[in-house]
């Protein structure tokens, strides 16, 4: 990662921010502002920094994955159904219902991960269609289940969704969050402390492991690491695999953190703005979790601005309509795909398969 | 001496290919036994095999007389086997330390240790002579390194038996003696090497031993003592071959292509050829002596039309052809050989009638108003299969099928065949056989002494020593110097090529 790249990525979020506390200093306070922004920055970047890492271990593999989309829904629903039976037909408390239902979105990640894998590794089918199947399936079968379940006569809810546990309870770092006002930061829900944890350590375990080091030579030059004795199908299903449990834990972010409920195609292309994420982070994690934040600071700016309905000046009118706000994280990811703010470089074996 | 490695009776069959064919070879401890063959004689298939890149059909391999089965190269590295490959096994975006550990890593708590490894590289450079900086990016360094990079990673296995294939392939003259030295070290040091080429001279300078190989099976193994440069080739070939290139004196006479500082551009956008000027006379071979990637290609690709030109000027008989298409520029007289005959030169599904007016088709007798005339396509192919030689069942069936060298007289039919000023032949030999290149060889000699101008691109030094009459050298695209072909030497060329310049020596 270079500089001018954290150096722009700064500078976007300083406007984002900019905007709102320019718009909002009238009612509150600039520093309550600024950390409220920052703390649903840091939120809802979850799942685009996990999205991101599961680019990172796959391509880095060589194994291009546009199906993170898909491995996100269905983790969503899966993770969320899971607890839903935990608790309501099994009895389970709450709280053991919530982590297994993250368990069971992991395994239905690392599931599609292994899908993805038989596909583009030992197929060698397109990487592209392999994701691209990932993703239909994910909308179908969720979408099939959850009318299924909950919706039709007779199914085993009867027509009535009951109510899921709730959502994961918010853990405080000591001291830290005990700061007024800015202490709010340091107050985050599980998945989103155990992302930033996962971004570290994916740093490590690319660039000062054995595996990692493995990992890259198998999608930098695969036959390399063929003659020197490395499995390189075994490396990139497991790498794969990995990618999809870490999409899979960023999918219960969806219903078992954000909220406690699931909607048909909830994700709303989250996962294809965490791929830009990990492009626009060049396939390291630091770079990806950053793009991610820019992300996570457009989505954040269209949260806050709701505060600011009365406040807003005519000339800036048009961010009333939600949509348009709603573009911003779109329009961002096209602009990165450009790649204005420097090149961009791929593994070099990135999305072509092993032939011996 | 002692057998550490042997072969029997190994067999591979690939699809419509009897790549190995009944191969029995033994290694001795502490020799340079070279292997010997044209290209797809079976060598590379054959320490594929000895390696565990591939699995025989048949045949079994001994180490130190223990019957051994590889299952993948992890299998031949812990009998203490090592490869250099012909194409280098290494990763660009690591370093040094990083590609000689690779599968083999040291790790201190899970942590890759890079200062271990680091140090055990500098103890191993020093102790061969093999200086390498194992703190480097493996890309930035130049070819010859980077095989010193992988003669490393081998050692740093413990490798007893070492595999080179093809290594002198990429190297300036220099760089190849200073391999042999490398070479001779090691085999003093114990190491048992096998040593592929196909070039003659050198397993006289280098082997103890001499295995040759034709169409999947040994010919026979020889001392270098008791053969020859002839008899080596006509064992390759199956037949005598005439090595030497019979040509007599040019009569160079005026200017057909001239060149002034010319600029060029590669695909990254880097300038590749810079500032270069030359010209070339009828009746003359020019020849452009280099290692590969210097400039050779964008600079044909900028006289043939098929480049962008940042700046300077091509002229073809005084007229200013500079960033001019192809077609054109083909129109003018220039007749191109390509460097990659399969890309560039052919299509290859296209049957060899077709692919033999493919610069002409709408040309009358070809195409008359628009339409192909098929009894004059077809006429055209019957009368250069004839005249060309080319090996093939009929005019129809898919270049494809053809051999390299068939292929390449494809070519050189289509090409030669017109009205033509000048040639520009770029590496018009590789890959081939000895039998194809003694007859393009004749070819290009004979053109020239029809008095047509003859631009030479080869990075086998011996090709330009044989055909040319002036020697241009390039190095980081640009001419460090032309002289007179009678006027040099081997040495001198090989020194410039590595990018020594007149004025220094």
């Amino acid at each position: 990662m270079d500089w001018r790249r954290f150096g722009f990525i700064a500078l976007i979020i300083s406007v984002l921010f900019g905007v709102v506390v320019l718009i909002g200093h009238v009612q509150i306070a600039p520093v309550i502002i600024v950390t409220s922004m920052l703390a649903t920055t840091i939120a809802v970047a979850t799942p685009l920094t996990l999205g991101a890492l599961c680019g990172v271990y796959c391509e880095r593999a060589g194994v291009v994955n546009i199906g993170i989309e898909g491995m996100m829904l269905s983790a969503a629903f899966f993770g969320w159904l899971a607890a839903i039976y935990m608790n309501t037909v099994f009895g389970i408390a709450p709280m053991p219902s919530l982590l297994g239902g993250v368990a069971a979105a992991i395994l239905t990640g690392g599931l599609l991960g292994l899908l993805h894998s038989v596909l583009s590794v030992t197929f060698k089918v397109d990487q592209i269609i392999g994701g691209t199947v990932i993703n239909i399936l994910a909308v179908g079968i969720t979408g099939f289940l959850n009318r299924q379940l909950f919706f039709e006569k007779g199914s085993i809810f009867g027509g009535n969704v009951p109510h899921a546990p709730g959502v994961l309870p918010r853990i405080q770092i000591p001291l830290l969050a005990d700061i007024p006002v800015v202490g709010r930061i340091f107050d985050q829900q599980p998945i989103t402390w155990a992302a930033i944890l996962l971004v570290l350590v994916t740093h490590y375990v690319l660039f000062y492991t054995r595996w990692g080091l493995r990992t890259r030579a198998v999608g930098e030059h695969p036959r390399a690491a063929d003659t020197v004795g490395i499995n390189v199908i075994r490396m990139r299903y497991a790498n794969v695999i990995l990618g999809g449990m870490l999409a899979g834990l960023g999918g219960a972010y969806f219903t078992l953190e954000s909220v406690p409920s699931f909607e048909p195609l909830m994700t709303n292309g989250r996962g294809f703005i965490a791929l830009a994420a990990m492009i626009f982070g060049n396939w390291t994690p630091f770079g990806a979790w950053a793009a991610a934040l820019v992300f996570g600071a457009a989505q954040a700016l269209q949260i806050n601005m709701q505060f600011f309905r009365e406040v807003i000046p005519p000339q800036l009118a048009i961010l009333q309509i939600s949509y348009v706000v709603g573009l911003a994280p779109y329009i961002l990811t096209m602009l990165i795909l450009t790649g204005i703010i420097g090149k961009n470089i791929p593994p070099a074996a990135d999305g072509q398969p092993y032939e011996k | 001496m002692t057998i550490v490695l042997e072969a029997k009776g190994i067999t591979k069959q690939f699809p419509g290919v009897l790549a190995n064919d009944q191969v029995d070879f033994d290694l001795r401890q502490g020799e340079i036994h070279a292997m010997l063959g044209e290209n797809g004689a079976g060598k590379t298939t054959l320490v594929n095999i000895l390696y565990g890149l591939y699995r025989a059909d048949s045949g079994e391999v001994y180490r130190d007389g223990q019957r051994v089965e590889f299952h993948s190269p992890k299998d031949a590295i812990k009998h203490a086997i090592g490869m250099v490959h012909q194409h280098f096994m290494l990763v660009p975006v690591f370093t040094v330390s990083e590609n000689i550990m690779l599968g083999a890593e040291t790790t201190r708590r899970g942590v890759l240790d890079r200062k271990a490894v680091a140090a055990h590289v500098r103890e191993l450079s020093h102790q061969y002579g093999l200086d390498v900086d194992p703190l480097a990016i493996v890309g930035d360094l130049p070819v010859g390194i980077q095989q010193r990079v992988e003669i490393v990673k081998a050692l740093y296995r413990s490798a007893e038996i070492l595999i080179l294939d093809e290594p002198t392939a990429v190297l300036t003259p220099q760089e190849a003696e200073e391999l042999f030295r490398i070479m001779r070290e090691l085999t003093q040091r114990g190491v048992s090497i096998i040593f592929i080429t196909h070039k003659l001279k050198e397993v006289l300078a280098i082997a103890d031993r001499i295995t040759v190989m034709r169409d999947g099976k040994v010919v026979g193994t020889v001392k270098p003592k008791e053969t020859s440069e002839a008899k080596l080739a006509a064992m390759m070939v199956g037949r005598e071959v005439i090595l030497k290139v019979d040509k007599g004196e040019a009569s160079p006479g005026e200017n057909i292509l001239q060149v002034k500082e010319l600029k060029v551009s590669d695909r990254r956008g880097l300038e590749a050829v810079r500032g270069v000027s030359f010209h070339v006379r009828t009746g003359e071979v020019l020849g452009i002596a280099g290692v590969q990637g210097n400039g050779q290609t964008e600079l044909v690709e900028a006289l043939t039309g098929l480049r962008p030109i940042q700046a300077g000027q091509v002229l073809m008989n005084s007229r200013d052809v500079t960033g001019r298409a192809p077609r054109t520029i083909t129109e003018t007289g220039m007749a191109h050989i390509p460097e990659d005959r399969q890309r560039h030169g052919l299509v290859l599904p296209y049957a060899v009638a077709d692919n033999m007016v493919l610069n002409t088709y709408y040309l009358p007798p070809f195409g008359v108003r628009g339409i192909l005339q098929p009894k004059a396509i077809d006429s055209n192919a019957r009368k250069l299969v004839q005249d060309f030689d080319v090996r093939t069942p009929s005019p129809y069936v898919p270049t494809s099928k053809l051999s390299g060298g068939n292929q390449q007289k494809v070519i050189v039919a289509r090409e030669l065949s017109r009205a033509v000023k000048l040639l520009i032949a770029n590496q018009p030999t590789r890959g081939l056989d000895v039998g194809s290149i003694e007859y393009i060889h004749k070819e290009i000699v004979l053109m020239r002494d029809r008095g047509v101008a003859v631009l030479l691109v080869s990075a086998e030094l011996d090709e330009i020593m044989a055909l040319s009459d002036r020697i241009a050298v390039i190095y980081r695209g640009q001419i460090v110097a032309t002289v007179e072909a009678a006027k040099v030497t081997r040495e001198q060329l090989g020194l410039w090529m590595a990018g020594a310049r007149p004025e220094d020596d």
